[in-house]
């Protein structure tokens, strides 16, 4: 049936992929418009949209806890709808999953007019720890100063962590059986006790009984999974509900879906080669699933939805990519997929994304033009950056942050606001709006006049504290989230060997850049409040800006980077992780910005 | 060697083909009327950068030239410069960068340098002595034309299109015989006048004769066009 060896012998959908996918270099005019059916149900759907935007939320289960299983079958317009599966049993009706934090899900409710079920938070915060209680009785108290002050912030230390991505083809390619049955196998190696492999035991277990849940699940809406999928509508039903069960059992930042389009037309193009299904219904199939992404959602409270200006669910899927100079992975489907944007409309979820490479088909390169012009729904990634790094089968968890699926999984590691901590080092480790000391052994520096070699030295003072303070953070809140609020299913989704990545991350980096450019290039005089801490600066001359390609300012910014990450480095790791670090363009740099008393660019860069 | 810049555009798409890095150097000796960088007229120092600088950054954007781009010397008058822009143009050769000069062809040496130049984007100011003096206030003469003819130089010709000035059609053919008799002419380009430039003007503090110009109607720049495309009967 399907062609190769080796993914067949072990779990290697990347060989699946390499051995049974077509290259499509053609250009668009195969596609096709929205089924009737389809129509019906994103029209039904689009009112529910409406009516959700006006109250904030559409509605929320407060009577049952986040779970796999927990929630009856849900249906859109059942009779119209191909791809089957809500997260709860109505569609947008949101779920409570007290597990990474009650305290959230509590003001989440009361900000929308919600109460939860008496007797189920009686029994949840009598019988069961969460990971943010966990959290706070690790914290040091460096940590509490320094997650206060907004030294480090935006920590998942309240809610899921997201920005895991299960390879969720697996059960489509697998069924659930075999992957229960690897995992055992896993089991049975893992015989040399002490504290890694207990816990590793342990979780592989959770795994086991996640993947179980999940086959129940989709046993509610009828659809037994145990085995492989058969054809196209199957594979992307299995795929499906493999994600489904993750926004289920979680409620991460990012819950991103992975790389599947390719993988999926290997099926549609053996359905449409054997004269099972035509165009349209291809179309179909991808068109309702897109549809049941687009309805994916996560109790938030209002001001995390300010903070992205939106309702994010980082549905992320990654598409296109090359293997080589020569062989891309578009298919047809890939263009299906963004086709989604034309029948459906724009939407920001799924976020498609396109791993871009020079050489990717011309064609292709046409259409994404022409759908991002059309539609700006899309996002690029570098993927002649990223394949050497993560091979061919990488996908994209939020925005930024790429891994191999199946094989690595990340920490997310949220940010440190590197121009704070400049303005620690100038302050010497007090905080100019709470007049509290968040970091100590920093000398004041007590000039008139900034002294480029003076700042800087404190700097990197102030830099390697707070490295080790960020890295403690992580630490405990990756540890907790692990004990208390397991993403079970998508982690029985991913190698039991996986590779761990903790994924730190730096904001400020321009406004930093230039204000040490301007200590450096002209004359910064300090104004100082009763307490002799610096609260205001006055720039003389003229210096040079970080973003005009201007090496005077941007090996600045260089050396700031490369100094954040060996401090990083120089603390090991929960799980042994890798250390990663993600310079943050835009998201939420102004919300943090308002956490530094002096932010703006431009006009004034300290 | 240093060149005098006026400023950098990295990634520019309206000054040859694909995406290229366009230096505008400073100083022009012509005083064009329509003229849309006023800023790079005056021949005092502006930015002094030596060849080797400038390819040091030409070389980070290289990724993104593809098959099509390059590099774009514009000004200004690139000519007043010419030593230099020859010393860069053969850095970029050795590079195997396109080079491309967007050029009036009034005065300065220019033989040694289109031995390095791909391609030539010349801006014909008149379509004759008396139209020239108008539109530049000085008469170019043939010399650098020439030199493009007997070293079989591309060429790409440009033409500045004014409302009430010079968009009519009896203009447009004479145009068109000035061009017939150019070889190696791969790209006729009709640019549309436009007003972009009066803020400048009133930075600089200089009298603009067109300030009160409205833009050139973009339709009637596709009929002229049209108009010098097809055949002679």
């Amino acid at each position: 049936m399907f062609k190769g060896i080796k993914w067949k012998e072990e779990i290697n959908v990347e060989d699946f992929i390499l051995n049974n996918y077509h290259e499509y270099k053609g250009d668009e005019s195969f596609l096709v418009g929205p089924s009737v059916k389809t129509n019906y149900v994103w029209t039904k759907s689009k009112e529910l949209l409406e009516k959700e935007l006006d109250k904030g939320i559409l509605d929320v289960d407060t009577d049952n806890i986040a779970g796999i299983n927990n929630y009856k079958p849900g249906y859109i317009d059942k009779d119209n709808e191909v791809i089957f599966g809500l997260q709860t049993d109505e569609p947008l009706k949101r779920i409570i999953n007290p597990y990474g934090g009650i305290k959230m899900v509590y003001s989440a409710l009361n900000a929308y007019g919600y109460k939860m079920n008496e007797d189920v938070s009686k029994k949840f915060e009598q019988y069961r720890k969460n990971h943010n209680d966990g959290v706070f009785d690790a914290y040091t108290n460096e940590i509490k100063k320094a997650r206060k002050s907004g030294l480090i912030t935006g920590l998942p230390d309240a809610y899921g962590r997201g920005r895991i991505i299960g390879d969720f083809r697996r059960v489509a390619l697998y069924g659930i059986d075999f992957l229960i049955q690897q995992k055992k196998d896993d089991l049975k190696n893992l015989i040399d006790i002490n504290e890694e492999t207990i816990r590793l035991r342990e979780e592989i277990n959770e795994q086991i009984k996640a993947l179980k849940e999940t086959q129940d699940m989709a046993l509610s809406y009828g659809f037994d999974i145990s085995k492989p999928a058969t054809n196209a509508k199957e594979a992307t039903q299995w795929l499906y509900f493999a994600y489904l069960a993750s926004v289920k059992e979680s409620n991460g930042a990012a819950m991103s879906l992975g790389r599947t389009a390719t993988f999926l037309d290997i099926y549609i193009e053996k359905d449409l080669e054997n004269g099972l299904i035509n165009e349209e219904e291809a179309q179909e199939i991808i068109d309702q699933f897109i549809i049941k992404l687009r309805l994916v959602r996560h109790l938030r409270t209002p001001d995390y939805n300010e903070l992205f200006a939106g309702d994010p669910t980082w549905v992320t899927e990654s598409l296109g990519g090359m293997i080589d100079e020569k062989r891309s992975l578009v298919t047809k489907s890939t263009y299906r997929y963004l086709n989604t944007l034309i029948n459906l409309g724009p939407a920001p979820e799924p976020n498609m994304t396109v791993l871009w490479s020079v050489n990717l088909p011309e064609n292709f390169k046409k259409y994404c033009s022409y759908i991002s012009i059309k539609t700006d729904a899309i996002q690029y990634e570098n993927d002649d950056l990223m394949r050497p790094m993560y091979g061919n089968d990488y996908a994209i968890a939020c925005c930024v942050s790429a891994m191999t699926l199946g094989k690595q999984m990340q920490f997310f590691g949220a940010r440190m606001n590197i121009a704070k901590a400049l303005l620690y080092a100038i302050n010497g480790g007090y905080d100019e709006l709470t007049k509290e000391l968040v970091i100590e052994g920093i000398s004041k520096i007590e000039s008139e006049y900034l002294e480029y070699d003076e700042v800087l030295k404190n700097y990197h003072l102030v830099l390697e504290k707070s490295a080790k303070t960020y890295v403690d953070a992580m630490n405990i809140i990756h540890y907790m989230h692990d004990k208390y609020a397991y993403e079970r299913i998508e982690m029985a989704l991913h190698d039991s060997n996986v590779k761990h990545l903790m994924a730190f991350g730096a904001a400020g980096l321009s406004v930093t850049a230039d204000s040490l450019s301007a200590i450096k290039h002209s004359k910064v005089k300090t104004i100082r409040d009763e307490n002799n801490l610096v609260i205001d600066y006055i720039i003389e001359g003229d210096y040079p800006k970080y973003g005009n390609d201007d090496d005077k300012v941007d090996l600045i910014a260089v050396d700031i980077v490369k100094k954040l990450s060996s401090e990083l480095k120089k603390h090991k790791l929960y799980k042994n992780a890798y250390h990663t670090l993600s310079i943050l363009t835009i998201t939420s740099n102004i919300v943090y910005g308002k956490k530094n008393r002096l932010y703006s660019r431009r006009e004034k860069s300290l | 060697m240093l060149g005098n810049i006026n400023s950098i555009e990295t990634a520019g798409l309206l000054d040859g083909p694909g995406v290229r890095y366009v230096i505008f150097l400073q100083g022009c000796p012509l005083r064009c009327i329509y003229c849309h960088n006023p800023e790079t007229w005056n021949i005092k120092e502006n930015k002094l950068m030596t060849v080797s600088e400038l390819m040091t950054n030409i070389l980070k954007y290289k990724d993104y030239f593809g098959e099509k781009g390059g590099i774009t010397v514009s000004g200004g008058e690139p000519l007043l410069q010419s030593a230099f822009v020859t010393e860069l143009f053969k850095e970029c050769k050795k590079n195997n960068i396109h080079t491309c000069l967007d050029t009036s062809g009034y005065q300065g040496k220019h033989e040694e340098l289109l031995k390095y130049t791909d391609l030539v984007l010349l801006d014909i100011k008149g379509i004759n002595d008396a139209d020239e003096k108008y539109i530049t206030s000085k008469v170019i003469n043939n010399d650098f034309l020439d030199t493009c003819q007997r070293l079989n130089t591309k060429i790409w010709i440009r033409h500045v299109i004014m409302p009430g000035i010079n968009d009519n059609e009896a203009h447009i053919l004479k145009l068109k015989e000035k061009i017939k008799n150019i070889k190696n002419v791969e790209k006729i380009e009709l640019l549309p006048y436009h007003s972009l430039a009066n803020d400048k003007y009133k930075k600089l503090n200089i009298d603009y004769k067109l300030k009160d110009m409205k833009d050139m109607n973009l339709n009637r720049i596709k009929e002229l066009e049209d108009l010098l495309k097809t055949k002679d009967a």
